[in-house]
C-alpha cells in the first residue's frame, strides 16, 4: 500500500477513503508534528484563510484541537456553539451553514448529533467540510489520530490485533476506527454487552465478543470507549458499577495481556468505569499521545482542505497530474518551507 | 354524452373477463361490455364519444386505498385538487384519504368539509377515512357511526398505530358493528419510535437509528388476535416484514377477518437505497431487507396481500432540505405506483396481468366495500387504460402532485396508465402523446 494524494473537497468519513489516502493523511500528520514541538508553534500556511468550527454538540477536546490546529497554521478560526434545539425552532442547518459560507469561509468543521449531517452539508456547500463527529456514524479525524498513534508504536498495521471495547452501537469513533484499521490490514475485535453491539455487527468487518477477558488476551491494542453514563444508564447497561465490574479495564484484568499492549481512549474518560485510574495513567496508556497527535493530524487536514481548494474543486477525478498538484504533497517544497518557518 | 371505449383487451377478474371487447358507458355507469359495439346503434340522440383503445389494456378503475391529501390544513403540501389530479395522472379513478390532516378528520363536520371540497375540486372519487381516536391521540374512539353517515369508508390512525390493545379492541368491536374495517399502521412504538430506518447492516454502517421488523410483527400479531376476538374486519396497512406476511397468511388460513396491502416502494426497494444518507428513501415503516421484499412478492402472488396502495405522502420542499434524522417520513406514490407495479410485478414475472390488476381494483373495493372494482353492467363508469410498453420516466418536476419526494426520480419504467375514465369522462389521456387532464368531471364524493 502506497500513500495516494488526497484531492477531495471534504473529509466526511473513513469509509469513503482508499487505504492510500489514509496513509497519505498519516504522512501529513508526520509533517506537521514537528511544528508543535517548536518554541514558536506557528507557520503562515493558512494566513488569510478562515476556518469555522460549527459545533451542534458540546465538545471541548475536538473543538480545541481543531482551533489550535487552525491557529498554528495562521488561519482565522471562529467557533460557533450552536444548539440543535434552537436550530430546529428557527434556521435550518442548511441555512446556518450557507450563511457561514457566504462570509467567504474556506473550511467548515461540523459536529452534529444527526448521522449524515456533514455529508448533507458537503453537498450544499462549495467550501470544504470536515466531519468532526456525526451522530453514531463516523468521527474520521479521531480514527486518523488513533491510527497515527498506533503506527508510532507498532510501525505496521498488517496483522495487528486491535480490540474496541464499549458502546459500539452508538460510537462514531468505533465505526471510523473499525473501517480504517480494516482497510490497512489490521484485525479488529469489538467487545461490549449485547445491548451495546449493533445489529449485524459482523457486517462492520470485525470479530465480536461479549467477554472483555477474551478481547484483552487477544489484543495488541485495546481501545476503550466512553460510556454515555447520562444517556444510556438503565437502557443499554444496568449501572456504571455493573459496567465497571464486567467490562471495565483494571490492573487485575490486564494480567493476561501482552506485555507491549497499548491502551487508548478517545476521552473524556469516566475514571473507574471504562478504565481504572491506575490503568489510565499507567505504562500501557498512550491516551495523552492521542491528544497530542490530534493537533498535527487536524493541521494536515485543514492545510489540505483550506490551502489547496483551487486545485481540488471539482472532486478527486479532476485537476492536476495523476500525482496531484505537486505543492500539496507533504514532502514538497512548500510544506517543507511551511514547516521550516 | 355516452363514451364508447373500443378495441382494448378488457381484463376484469371480478367477473372473469379477459378478451378484446368494447365498453359502453352511459349516465356514468357501465352500460354494456360486448364485442364490436356499433356507435350508431347505441341510440344516443347527440351521438357517442368514441375512444380508440386498440392495443391497450382496459381494467376497472384503479383504486388507491391509502393516500394523504393534506387538505384540510396543509394545502402547501397537497390539496384535494392537486392530489386527485396526481391520482388521475397515475391511472386512479378513486382514492381513499387518510385522517391525519389538520384538523384531524375525527368528526362528521370535517368529513363533510372534505366531501364538499371533493365535489368542488376533485377529478376522481374521494373516499374519506376517519380517525380511530379523537385527534389521533390514542385515547377515545371517535363518533364512528356519525362519520360513516357523513361518508367515511374506514377508520385509521395512520401515521400512528392504534395506540393500545384495549383501544384497538374497542375500535374493532364498534366499527365491526357498522360493517367498516379498521386500518392499522402496525408498529410497536417502544421499538420503533425515533428510529429512522430498517435495522440491519446498512443502519449499522450509517449509524442511523434502527427499527427492527419485530416492531411490525408484534403489532400485527396483536391486531390479528383482536380481530379474532371481535370477529371484526382488520386491514394491515403497508405491510413490510416477512414475519408479518406470514402472520397474515396463517390468520387467513384460519379464517380470521384480516386483509393487508403492500406499497410499490416496499416491493421494489430495500434499505440499500438509503446508502449515502439518501433521505428520499425515508419512510415509515422503513424499506426492509431483500428477504422481506421477497416475502412481499410471495405474499402478493399467493393472495396473502390483497391490495397495492401507494401511501402517497407529499411533503413541503423546505421540510426536506434538512439532515436525514429531521426529514419527515414518507414518499409520494400516486404517479409512480402503476408503472412500478407493471414493471416489477408483471414484466418481472411475479404476477399475471390479471393478478396485478386485481390488487388495484377487486382487492381494495372488497376491503372498503366500494362500488367500483369491476366492469360489470351497472358498475360505476370508471376505467383505467394501461399501456404495458410505453416508457414512463419519473420526473418529479412534472408531477401533478405538489410533492416531489420520491426515491424513483430519474427511473425509466416500462408501462403506465394510458388514460383514466371517471364516470364516463376521460379525465386523463396520454394515449396520443403528452398527457392532458380534463378537470371537467362531476364528482359526487363518496359512495354513489
Amino acid at each position: 500500500m502506497m500513500p495516494e494524494q488526497y484531492r477531495r473537497k471534504d473529509l466526511l468519513s473513513i469509509r469513503d477513503l482508499s487505504p492510500g489516502e489514509i496513509l497519505f493523511l498519516l504522512d501529513m500528520t508526520d509533517s506537521f508534528r514537528e511544528v508543535n514541538e517548536r518554541e514558536i508553534k506557528k507557520v503562515p500556511s493558512l494566513r488569510g484563510k478562515t476556518v469555522v468550527n460549527l459545533f451542534f454538540e458540546p465538545s471541548t477536546r475536538t473543538r480545541t484541537s481543531f482551533e489550535i490546529a487552525g491557529k498554528r497554521l495562521s488561519a482565522d478560526v471562529i467557533n460557533i456553539a450552536a444548539s440543535v434545539s434552537s436550530a430546529q425552532k428557527g434556521e435550518t442547518l442548511r441555512d446556518t451553514a450557507r450563511n457561514i459560507e457566504a462570509m467567504s469561509t474556506d473550511v467548515v468543521v461540523v459536529r452534529h448529533s444527526a448521522s449524515g449531517a456533514p455529508a448533507y452539508l458537503a453537498g450544499e456547500l462549495n467550501c470544504g467540510v470536515v466531519n468532526a463527529g456525526d451522530g453514531c456514524h463516523e468521527h474520521p479525524t479521531q480514527a486518523l489520530l488513533d491510527l497515527y498513534t498506533i503506527r508510532e508504536h507498532k510501525k505496521e498495521f498488517d496483522g495487528l490485533r486491535v480490540s474496541i471495547v464499549g458502546d459500539i452501537a452508538r460510537s462514531r469513533v468505533a465505526r471510523s476506527n473499525i473501517i480504517a484499521l480494516s482497510k490497512l490490514g489490521a484485525e479488529v475485535m469489538i467487545c461490549g454487552p449485547r445491548t451495546m453491539l449493533p445489529a449485524e455487527a459482523e457486517s462492520l468487518g470485525a470479530r465480536v465478543s461479549t467477554r472483555v477477558e477474551e478481547a484483552i488476551e487477544w489484543s495488541d491494542v485495546l481501545m476503550t470507549l466512553r460510556i454515555q453514563l447520562e444517556r444510556e444508564a438503565g437502557a443499554a447497561f444496568p449501572s456504571a458499577r455493573e459496567y465497571a465490574a464486567t467490562f471495565g479495564i483494571n490492573r487485575k484484568r490486564l494480567e493476561g495481556a501482552k506485555r507491549d499492549l497499548l491502551i487508548m481512549h478517545p476521552g473524556p474518560i469516566n475514571r473507574g468505569v471504562e478504565l481504572s485510574p491506575d490503568v489510565a495513567d499507567g505504562p500501557f496508556s498512550v491516551i495523552l499521545e492521542q491528544v497530542e497527535y490530534g493537533v498535527a493530524c487536524r493541521m494536515g487536514i485543514l492545510y489540505l482542505l483550506a490551502g489547496q481548494r483551487e486545485e481540488v474543486d471539482g472532486g478527486p477525478e479532476t485537476g492536476g497530474s495523476p500525482d496531484g498538484p505537486a505543492e500539496a504533497r507533504p514532502e514538497s517544497t512548500e510544506v517543507r518551507d511551511a514547516v521550516a518557518h | 354524452m355516452p363514451l364508447l371505449i373500443k378495441g382494448a383487451r378488457v381484463i376484469d377478474s371480478a367477473v372473469g373477463v379477459d378478451d378484446v371487447l368494447d365498453i359502453l358507458i352511459e349516465d356514468g355507469r357501465i352500460a354494456r361490455l360486448a364485442k364490436d359495439i356499433d356507435p350508431g346503434g347505441v341510440g344516443a340522440p347527440d351521438g357517442v364519444d368514441v375512444l380508440d383503445a386498440t392495443g391497450l389494456i382496459a381494467a376497472p378503475g384503479f383504486i388507491d386505498m391509502h393516500v394523504h391529501l393534506r387538505e384540510p390544513g396543509e394545502k402547501f403540501k397537497e390539496d384535494i385538487e392537486s392530489g386527485t389530479r396526481a391520482a388521475a395522472a397515475g391511472g386512479f379513478t378513486a382514492i381513499a384519504c387518510m385522517a391525519n390532516t389538520d384538523p384531524v378528520n375525527d368528526t362528521s363536520s370535517i368529513t363533510e368539509r372534505i366531501m364538499k371540497r371533493a365535489r368542488e375540486s376533485a377529478v376522481c372519487w374521494v373516499y374519506p377515512i376517519g380517525a380511530v381516536s379523537e385527534g389521533l391521540k390514542g385515547e377515545h374512539i371517535t363518533e364512528m357511526a356519525d362519520q360513516k353517515g357523513a361518508g367515511c369508508v374506514a377508520f385509521s390512525d395512520d401515521g400512528m398505530p392504534v395506540r393500545t390493545a384495549q383501544l384497538m379492541r374497542s375500535a374493532l368491536e364498534y366499527s365491526g358493528m357498522l360493517g367498516i374495517p379498521i386500518l392499522d399502521h402496525a408498529e410497536d412504538l417502544s421499538l420503533s419510535s425515533g428510529r429512522v430506518m430498517n435495522e440491519g447492516a446498512m443502519a449499522t454502517a450509517l449509524g442511523l437509528g434502527a427499527n427492527p421488523t419485530a416492531s411490525e410483527d408484534i403489532c400485527v400479531f396483536r391486531d390479528i388476535r383482536l380481530a379474532r376476538l371481535t370477529g371484526s374486519p382488520l386491514h394491515i396497512l403497508h405491510i413490510t416484514s416477512a414475519g408479518a406476511v406470514e402472520l397474515v397468511r396463517q390468520a387467513k388460513r384460519e379464517g380470521a377477518p384480516v386483509t393487508c396491502e403492500a406499497t410499490p416502494h416496499h416491493f421494489t426497494l430495500t434499505d440499500a437505497a438509503i446508502v449515502g444518507f439518501n433521505s428520499a428513501a425515508k419512510m415509515a415503516p422503513p424499506l426492509r431487507s431483500e428477504a422481506d421484499r421477497q416475502a412481499l412478492l410471495a405474499g402478493l402472488k399467493d393472495g396473502t396481500i390483497d391490495a397495492i396502495a401507494s401511501d402517497h405522502a407529499p411533503h413541503y420542499v423546505a421540510d426536506l432540505q434538512v439532515e436525514f434524522d429531521a426529514v419527515p417520513f414518507g414518499v409520494v406514490g400516486l404517479e409512480t405506483a402503476v408503472p412500478l407495479a407493471i414493471e416489477v410485478l408483471v414484466h418481472g414475472g411475479v404476477l399475471t396481468l390479471a393478478e396485478m390488476i386485481a390488487k388495484f381494483t377487486e382487492g381494495p373495493a372488497r376491503i372498503l366495500n366500494l362500488p367500483g372494482g369491476t366492469l360489470k353492467e351497472g358498475a360505476p363508469g370508471d376505467v383505467t387504460l394501461l399501456n404495458l410498453e410505453r416508457q414512463y420516466e419519473v420526473i418529479p418536476e412534472r408531477f401533478e402532485s405538489r410533492g416531489r419526494n420520491t426515491p424513483f426520480a430519474g427511473r425509466k419504467l416500462r408501462g403506465c396508465a394510458a388514460a383514466t375514465v371517471v364516470r364516463g369522462r376521460i379525465v386523463m389521456n396520454r394515449i396520443a402523446g403528452e398527457m392532458t387532464i380534463n378537470a371537467d368531471v362531476e364528482i359526487s364524493a363518496g359512495k354513489v
